[in-house]
């Protein structure tokens, strides 16, 4: 069959600008070459930094920001486009090769209407007339399960939703008949039940115009839905390239065979429900007094266990842990904390009483004073709550590091001197300094590569046994709740749709909400969307 | 002076601080929203359902009565502010000659001895109907001198800001489309030189080199009744010129900043990836989403033309209204500078409220609500 | 910090401030008459035994000049450290005490910005007394509105981050939230600002002297020196765009070392090869 895309030995570098040192040259992808054929759809993934974005984009001559093609070849058809001038590689864009953004929101121009963005490619290149290129555009629309497909063309970007202008972009990319379509994550930002829709959506589209795709995304098990073939890249190398069954159920690579077990880490039931730590009877709440956010929560924290909260965007899974934590007091019920009533506002609350309840964020670089060293970062706990200063205090710093698998020699390092998962050890280990009876976890890993994740999920479950410390942990992730919790409250819309031990919560039979979402969770195996789709009503209005 | 005050630089300048403007971020989160719940239920009602239907047109009605409400505040800082400070007018009106009895009399004739508050209302009352009251010094009616010079300043102040706004995005664009390239660099350097020049160095510099050496223009700038357009042109040419310059570097950077972030938002980049050529990329995608911010870079500086013309006026004596301010304020005249004072004032209000209002209708968000 | 990093322009910038500092401070030993001195014709032309000429009295343009630096830097410098010191310190509080103090202070910042500057400064001129410290004080004052709205935005986009909700839910005290966590995340561009603030001073007071409302003579600064020079301009002679040149000069040099400090903190330019 001929190739449509061959890629050789492709390079890329860019320029560092590490601060206050000149400029320095780095290599961001070394080598890589795979080559696809027409109809077929090519996997790229791995972690942040493995360079998968930037191979998608080289499928296009482009480069974003300072990034620079410094070597190899791109062939589209037999032709060498990175050797093509100005005018050349402007014919292909939008032409014979789409591009479809991760964040269809900042890719849409706000000032222009969603069907005259649409069919713009086709008609400045000519390869529709204006009335043609609107038919296909419906059609197109149809396809992708957008609604009103006649008039949605009509609204402005803003107008829509997410999941629907992720759609759209879909669309914007199809519509002048492409070659070879590069879709960037297409799917991240979205809620795991918006998701599915636009991945069914897209595997539709991509087979019904028999479209050659580069699907690019760090989920292997939605990747897994899509592709034919695969290939896993790390630090800008390939690591292992191959079919999808291959990949999938037989990985060759210590890291591709990593990345496929991530998703399958259980924690074990525990032996019985412990009695509860922190308990919410009947709380509502709501911001500025009018949006309520929470309504009637009643759930508990279990001594020494974890209570996992889930729900998606919306869901109100952040605000009960501002609840909680006093940032925001409830309109109505309580927060009880071992047995006593917690003052609603933290501003009211004993010093003991802050110290007990700690927080852990999903952002480790904004949660870190970025002026300050490790040092300042965790010591400042011990200072406040035990007033230990000068050896006694970097004894015991040293001491937690430890504790959270990080050596002695971080202890001067700066937050942008770490790495992510690093970063956000080093919160734990801040967290762990005031000895806390419970850490609040907002969505900790959710920012985190699937390998640095689990790794800090387990130190967690480490730490846990060890120092019967309890957890509220906040995810929108189900896998993660299968590897973490003990009991389970599953959220939607500010609402407890259920509440219980982690077994009982997870068996049928289900509400129609936790059905929903523990149907739209990809799993690690071939045929799952298809299953789901024969199996699943699809909303008409589409998210 | 010419370094700008509202805005320190282009970088630091916060493109969505400057679309809020100096009256503040757009109401809905600050005071407009307090005040309608302080309300009567019903008016409160009707305004929000109203609000939520016609969400411009409730906009641009909350911006102009925000401004109203401004205006009438800086009247009472104006008037009252100045009541408060210390020092007795009576005898600083006399100054030399001021005997007991002599202050009594002038307070009694000047109206001072009345309550502050009282005289405000009645200086407000007579603004309104457009009477300012009776200079200190000549004792002639203020309103006259400033239906005549008014006019002088507001004509100096259109010709310069007609050559300099086209001229300052034209050289934005310029500068944007050879970023990093020497016309950039160069663009760069000169302007940063020109916003450290203080107006009359640049008056002075001009008259030098033209009217006195060269000889092409005159000096001083003086326009009289019975001039006819084409003299008066004449007459402007320097102090316009001061104006241009003075102004042009402010904005020029301003505007290059504003278009540098609309050309690498998002949308650009995809237009790119969809094979557009630039000339498309420009004209529909970033104009369109670029007009909102040049139109606040340019009313900023629009309304800082207003105070350069005080400076400019002097240097050149040029009859206008920064020359009477400035009289005034060295011999004390008060009631000319306040009245100077509100009318610039009024001025730089409206300026920034129409900036506003045009911010307001270039934003495709509020023009198409869901 | 690597000190070739550091651009020309920079340089430039930093040696011309060194240059008004060493004037101002070193004055009374390095100027060559004295700061009233009569010592010859009026507007003589540059050269000669007096450098840059003498202006409208006879006195030595020079020594004035020199003699000006001082009160110019001294006014402006002062001016500046107290818009400096009142903007942050209200700033700041408003931005991490939030609601209707955050509110009030913003409203009462909004209603003193809406007046121009030379506006309001001349109906404040008008009344008060003709003394130094008032001078200082308006000025200060007029400034600090500026300084207001920067270090609160600054402020702000730290206070949003979650080190500093962290700090809160720990207990810690609003002083050493506002010292300990924000004030040193917050210092380039602070840094930066206080430089355009000075530019902006020596070139208002200038200004203001210019118009006969600022330094009164005796005293003179160079706004004050363009105005005792300025009838010269009919008949050709320069003597006024000196002190002119020096203002212009010395803000330049200010903004130049200004934008470097603004394009460090800037940085992360170029790709970062995400993806």
């Amino acid at each position: 069959m001929a190739e449509l895309l061959e890629v050789r030995d492709l390079k890329i570098g860019a320029t560092a600008y590490p601060p206050g040192e000149p400029p320095q040259d780095i290599t961001i992808v070394h080598g890589v070459s795979f080559t696809l054929q027409k109809g077929r759809v090519l996997g790229l993934i791995g972690e942040s930094g493995a360079g998968k974005s930037t191979i998608g984009l080289a499928a296009l001559a482009y480069g974003r920001g300072g990034v620079r093609i410094t070597g190899g070849e791109v062939r589209l058809d037999g032709e060498d486009i990175l050797a093509l001038g100005g005018r050349g590689i402007r014919d292909i864009r939008g032409r014979r090769v789409c591009y479809v953004a991760q964040s269809a929101a900042a890719a849409f121009n706000p000032a222009h209407r969603l069907g005259d963005q649409v069919i713009e490619a086709a008609l400045r290149h000519g390869t529709l007339t204006r009335s043609e290129a609107w038919e296909r555009a419906k059609y197109l629309f149809g396809v992708l399960g957008l609604p009103d497909p006649d008039s949605f063309g009509q609204r402005y970007p803003h107008q829509v939703s997410g999941g629907q202008l992720q759609r759209a972009m879909t669309a914007m990319a199809l519509c002048p008949g492409p070659e070879l379509i590069v879709f960037d994550e297409p799917t991240t930002a979205l809620d795991v039940t918006t998701q599915i829709d636009v991945l069914a959506a897209i595997k539709r589209a991509i087979d019904e115009t028999h479209t050659a795709a580069l699907y690019i995304t760090h989920d292997l098990a939605v990747v897994a839905q899509v592709s034919d073939d695969i290939m896993v890249l790390r630090h800008g190398n390939m690591v292992e390239y191959g079919p999808v069954q291959q990949i999938i159920e037989a990985p060759q690579e210590d890291y591709t065979r990593q990345l496929v077990s991530v998703r399958q880490i259980q924690k074990p039931e525990a032996p019985e429900q412990s009695g509860a730590l922190i308990r919410i009877d009947g709380v509502d709440a709501a911001y500025s007094g009018h949006f309520k956010v929470l309504h009637d929560v009643n759930v508990h924290v279990p001594r020494g266990q974890t209570l996992a909260v889930v729900g998606e965007s919306g869901s109100g899974k952040s605000t009960l842990a501002r609840v909680i934590t006093g940032l925001l007091p409830p309109s109505k019920g309580a927060v009880t904390f071992k047995d006593k009533a917690l003052p609603p506002r933290f501003a009211d609350r004993s010093k003991e009483q802050l110290r007990q309840i700690q927080m852990l964020y999903q952002m480790a670089d904004t949660a870190m004073n970025p002026r300050q060293t490790v040092r300042d970062i965790v010591g400042r706990p011990l200072t406040f709550y035990f007033g230990l200063r000068g050896q006694e205090k970097t004894k015991r710093v040293a001491e937690l590091l430890e504790q959270i698998e990080m050596g002695k020699g971080f202890i001067d390092r700066y937050p942008a001197e770490l790495s992510g998962g690093q970063k956000q050890r080093v919160c734990i280990a801040r967290a762990l300094a005031a000895e806390p009876e419970v850490i609040l976890c907002d969505e900790p890993t959710s920012a985190l590569d699937p390998l640095v994740a689990a790794g800090i999920l387990k130190l967690l479950m480490r730490l846990q046994a060890e120092t019967q410390l309890s957890y509220l942990f906040i995810t929108h992730d189900i896998a993660t709740v299968r590897a973490i919790a003990d009991s389970i409250a599953v959220m939607y819309q500010g609402r407890v749709v259920r509440f219980g031990p982690k077994s009982q919560v997870l068996s049928p039979p289900f509400d129609d909400y936790t059905d929903l979402l523990l149907k739209s969770v990809p799993e690690m195996r071939l045929g799952w969307l298809e299953e789901v789709l024969t199996t699943r009503r699809m909303q008409s209005a589409g998210h | 002076m010419t370094q700008q005050e509202g805005s320190p630089g282009p970088r630091i300048v916060d493109l969505e601080a400057m679309a809020a403007g100096p009256l503040g971020p757009p109401p809905g989160i600050g005071l407009a929203a307090p005040a309608a719940a302080g309300l009567a239920a019903r008016p409160a009602r009707t305004w929000s359902r109203f609000r939520h239907h016609m969400p411009l047109a409730a906009l641009l009605i909350q911006r102009l009565a925000l401004s109203v409400l401004l205006l009438l505040a800086v009247s009472v800082v104006i008037f009252l502010g100045i009541e408060a400070l210390p020092g007795d007018f009576a005898q600083t009106y006399l100054g030399q000659s001021a005997t007991p009895q002599a202050v009594a009399n002038i307070r009694q004739e000047l109206g001072l001895d009345q309550p502050a508050v009282s005289r405000y209302f009645e200086w407000l009352g007579g603004v309104v109907q457009g009477d300012f009251g009776n200079s200190w010094a000549s004792g002639s009616s203020v309103a006259n001198q400033i239906g005549l010079r008014l006019g002088n300043t507001l004509f100096l102040a259109f010709w310069a800001a007609l050559i300099s706004v086209p001229l300052a995005v034209s050289l934005g664009m310029l500068a944007v489309h050879f970023r990093n390239r020497w016309p950039d660099r160069l663009i760069n350097v000169v302007s940063l030189g020109a916003i450290s020049l203080p107006e009359f160095f640049v008056g002075y510099i001009l008259i030098l080199f033209f009217a006195v050496q060269g000889g092409w223009v005159t000096f001083p700038s003086t326009v009289y009744a019975g001039m006819s357009f084409g003299q008066r042109l004449e007459a402007i040419v320097l102090p316009c010129a001061t104006l241009v310059l003075v102004v042009l570097a402010h904005m020029m950077r301003m505007t290059r900043a504003a278009i540098l972030n609309v050309m690498s938002s998002p949308y650009v980049e995809t237009a790119e990836l969809k094979g557009l050529d630039t000339l498309r990329i420009i004209a529909r995608h970033a104009a369109p989403n670029a007009v909102a911010p040049i139109i606040t870079v340019v009313a900023l500086n629009l309304a800082y033309l207003v105070v350069g013309v005080v400076v400019v006026e002097v240097v050149f004596v040029y009859p206008g209204m920064g020359q009477y301010m400035v009289d005034a304020v060295t011999v004390r005249d008060l009631p000319v500078v306040q009245a100077c004072g509100l009318i610039f004032a009024a001025v730089y209000i409206l300026l920034n409220m129409s900036a506003d209002i045009l911010a307001i209708l270039a934003n495709p968000r509020l023009r198409h609500p869901r | 910090m690597r000190w070739r990093a550091v651009p020309l322009s920079a340089w430039i910038g930093m040696a011309g401030m060194a240059l008004a500092v060493f004037c101002a401070v070193f004055a009374p030993w390095i100027a060559p008459f004295g700061e009233r001195e009569v010592v010859g014709d009026i507007w003589l032309p540059m050269g000669g035994d007096y450098l840059l000429g003498t202006d409208n009295l006879g006195r030595d343009l020079l020594s004035r000049l020199i003699y000006g630096a001082q009160t110019t830097i001294f006014v402006a410098l002062a001016a500046t450290v107290l818009a400096f010191c009142m903007g942050v310190m209200l700033s700041f509080t408003a931005a991490v005490a939030g609601g209707w103090t955050d509110q009030g202070l913003s409203r009462v910042n909004d209603l003193m910005m809406s007046i121009p500057t030379l506006i309001f400064a001349l109906i404040v001129l008008a009344v008060l007394p003709q003394e130094l410290w008032i001078l200082i004080a308006v000025i200060a004052v007029l400034e600090s509105t500026r300084v207001f709205r920067i270090g609160r935005a600054v402020a702000l986009d730290i206070t949003v981050m979650e080190f500093v909700e962290a700090a809160r839910l720990r207990g810690e005290r609003r002083l050493w939230i506002i010292f300990r966590e924000i004030l040193p995340n917050t210092l380039s561009p602070l840094l930066a600002e206080f430089g355009l603030r000075f530019a902006f001073s020596v070139l208002f007071l200038s200004t203001l002297s210019f118009l006969g409302l600022g330094i009164q003579p005796p005293e003179a600064d160079w706004g004050g020196i363009v105005k005792d020079n300025k009838d010269g301009i009919i008949f050709g002679i320069p003597a006024a765009l000196i002190p002119g040149a020096a203002i212009a000069g010395l803000a330049i040099c200010v903004n130049l070392v200004v934008d470097w400090l603004l394009n460090r903190t800037a940085s992360l330019k170029g790709g970062r090869g995400d993806g």
